[in-house]
């Protein structure tokens, strides 16, 4: 689960956690009281207003701007807020932004240059250990970094049993080039986000960037966390953080039927039993010329009632122009699925793209025949060879 | 022979008189598994589907001599029935358990080190020697005894898979559902290694996703042991970037992560790799007749 910036500093602070401090607020009003605020507790002449959505790149799509003194502020949140915010990690159409966090001004003058730096903790899948990734050159794609600059990157594996050890910490401080005051500042960062990333059971910790300010505090500036979804159920407080408002409508609803839907821009619609399978059916989509529309995993249950609510949510994308059913019926009797996709269909009264029905498994035949007898404008298909073809056909408009 | 799991195994199922156990343990017994008993914690001495129950897995394997336990104990507590039948001495042990929190599973990963059991998935469908033993939850009769051993971590693309390779006039020696969390106990390669050395396995087929970095590893070790045809196939082509498909390890974030990264290597380390899914059974019969002309 992906949480906004101000809940993810909100959490690591709890942690001891050093955090570029903010309010946020829902209107250009509450961002100047909000600054007022912030004003007050540290003494900050300056404001970054940053717009709080589920996507990074935020600054590079114009989502993050200063306001130079607490006159700008209103001006400022007034252009962030309701705006359709596009970064590279938005899509095209971009996410609407609800709030801006409210931010203090961390890159001041002192004694020293500020610079910035790149922390994250997370699972590292081939060792099954967690990992602290670190690097010099923060502020940038950490992705972009492993490319061009591998050697600017450290890891330090995490022993599963005794966790992570201040040794290690100091390693990873010192790779970085960090000295005296610094150096035991990103040694008390790092041991508290980890403490953080454990407890709160976080799959990603991404500060990027962590901030050597120039009197060497180290500063979270930007916060990315990201909550285990297998683990909420024992952190109902985290689990309530939940901002649906982020997600896809459509995403959300197919949820509440328990399928598990991710809605994509193609124009060929699917359901199917499995995730494997379903990644799989997608990907003869695409071989057959059509782009798969959506993934959907209607789970171990297919029946009338779970089709009916699969079909709903992909008519909803008006880019369908034909959907493609696919059961692999083990336990699940084919004939069964095939009656409750008849049912499904007369429910919801006229479908206007054909529909390609592929059932194999427990009563294959029997379940072919109902579709090919029930008078809809519906296709069987047996093998998943068969079901491509048709898919071709119904792309090309070439399904009677 | 086969691998994991034949005729002599000694099955237990722990959360035995749950409904999923209930259910999964009445399908594996009329298949013809030899389901030995179960264990649910307070249950001890009652009678479940005609077997006894224990309370704990320590006493199955001292009263019945189970080696093999299939477990169905919902999330939160799975992790913890992993470790007891690893305390236990089981020797395999199969997790079909959706949903266990990753941290739970690092300590599995952990407590199973130095230790003789081998841990299958979880989130996986089980492991099938047809005809011998079916020890998970997969439709049974969609699996023929046959030569070629299938390797997979999802489940409905595993039984596609077997159904084609039947169709196509093969069968299947052991079909291993590994499971699609991002730490499962038995990796691709291990499971491909168990493949290669079984002398009744003649070719195998190994289905992975988009994720992780089990596929390549797979394909290096085939590249450098590999003594029998393989066909691959990697769902997830179509898959877009950060979002999560289904399984909680099917995720793309680095490139490395992509169908077509691994496909690539998987290719260029002599793997059949086949872009569409219905492609797998007639590949496979022609990469069998291809090392029977080499």
């Amino acid at each position: 689960m992906n949480i906004h910036e101000y809940q993810a500093k909100d959490i690591l602070k709890r942690y001891g956690v050093r955090v570029q401090e903010g309010i946020v607020a829902d209107t250009p009003a509450k961002a100047v009281e909000a600054a007022r605020q912030l004003q007050e507790e540290t003494g900050t002449e300056i404001f970054v207003i940053k717009a709080q959505i589920h996507a990074g790149g935020r600054g590079k799509g114009g989502g993050v701007k200063l306001a130079k003194s607490i006159n700008e502020v209103e001006e400022v949140a007034g252009k962030i807020l309701g705006m359709q915010l596009v970064t590279p990690q938005t899509g095209p159409e971009g996410k609407k932004v609800h709030k801006v966090l409210v931010a203090q001004d961390v890159y001041y003058p002192g004694p020293s240059e500020p610079k910035e730096y790149y922390v994250s903790i997370l699972l590292d899948r081939a060792t099954g250990q967690d990992v602290i990734i670190a690097s010099s050159e923060g502020g940038m794609d950490i992705e972009e970094v492993a490319e061009k600059h591998p050697d600017k990157i450290v890891k330090e594996f995490i022993d599963t049993r005794v966790g992570l050890r201040d040794f290690q910490a100091r390693k990873v401080a010192f790779a970085l080039g960090l000295e005296g005051d610094a150096m035991k500042e990103m040694v008390k960062f790092i041991k508290n986000l980890y403490r953080a990333y454990v407890d709160i059971e976080a799959s990603l910790v991404e500060i990027n960037p962590a901030l050597k300010t120039s009197d060497n505090k180290i500063i979270a500036v930007d916060a990315k966390v990201n909550l285990e979804d297998n683990a909420l159920f024992r952190h109902p407080d985290l689990a309530a953080l939940r901002d649906i408002t982020e997600e896809d409508p459509a995403e959300v609803e197919a949820g509440e039927y328990g399928l598990n839907y991710v809605k994509l821009d193609g124009n060929v619609g699917c359901m199917v039993n499995g995730a494997g399978l379903a990644m799989a059916t997608m990907d003869m989509i695409k071989l057959s010329g059509g782009e798969p529309a959506n993934f959907l995993d209607v789970g171990g249950k297919a029946n009338a009632q779970t089709v009916e609510a699969g079909f709903r949510i992909i008519l909803k994308d008006p880019n369908v122009k034909a959907i493609l059913i696919n059961i692999f019926g083990g336990i699940v009797r084919c004939d069964r699925v095939a009656n409750g996709v008849v049912e499904a269909y007369k429910n919801i009264g006229e479908i206007n793209v054909p529909i390609i029905v592929r059932l194999q498994g427990t009563n294959a035949e029997e379940a072919a025949k109902i579709i090919d007898e029930s008078g809809l404008k519906v296709y069987s298909a047996i093998t998943l060879q068969e079901a491509a073809e048709k898919v071709q056909k119904a792309v090309k408009g070439e399904l009677a | 022979m086969s691998v994991l799991v034949n005729k002599n195994s000694r099955v237990i199922v722990q959360g035995f008189t749950g409904s999923e156990g209930t259910f999964h343990a009445e399908q594996m017994i009329e298949y013809g598994t030899n389901v030995v008993g179960g264990v649910t914690p307070g249950k001890g001495g009652q009678k479940h589907l005609d077997r006894p129950v224990f309370n704990t897995v320590k006493e199955a394997v001292e009263q019945v001599q189970a080696n093999v336990s299939i477990i169905f104990v919902p999330p939160a507590f799975a992790a913890d029935a992993i470790m007891e039948a690893a305390d236990a001495g089981i020797e395999v042990i199969i997790a079909i358990t959706e949903g266990i929190p990753v941290r739970d599973m690092m300590y599995v990963k952990e407590y199973l080190k130095g230790k003789k059991s081998r841990l299958i998935g979880p989130n996986c469908p089980g492991v099938i020697t047809p005809g011998e033993a079916k020890v998970g939850i997969m439709p049974g009769f969609v699996f023929k005894p046959g030569k070629i051993g299938i390797v997979s971590k999802s489940g409905t693309l595993t039984y596609e898979a077997a159904d084609q390779v039947v169709k196509a006039g093969l069968g299947i020696s052991t079909a291993i559902g590994i499971g699609g969390d991002p730490i499962i106990g038995t990796s691709t390669k291990e499971a491909v290694e168990l493949l290669m050395n079984d002398p009744e396995t003649e070719g195998i087929i190994m289905i992975g996703e988009i994720g992780g970095g089990m596929e390549a590893e797979a394909a290096r070790w085939i590249k450098e042991h590999g003594t029998k045809p393989v066909v691959g196939f990697i769902a997830g082509q179509t898959a877009p970037k950060g979002r999560r498909m289904g399984h909680a390890g099917a995720i793309v974030g680095g490139k490395d992560d992509t169908a077509q990264a691994k496909m690539k290597i998987m290719a260029e380390c002599g793997i059949h790799v086949v872009k569409s899914p219905a492609e797998i059974g007639s590949t496979m019969v022609e990469a069998l007749k291809a090392a029977a002309n080499a």
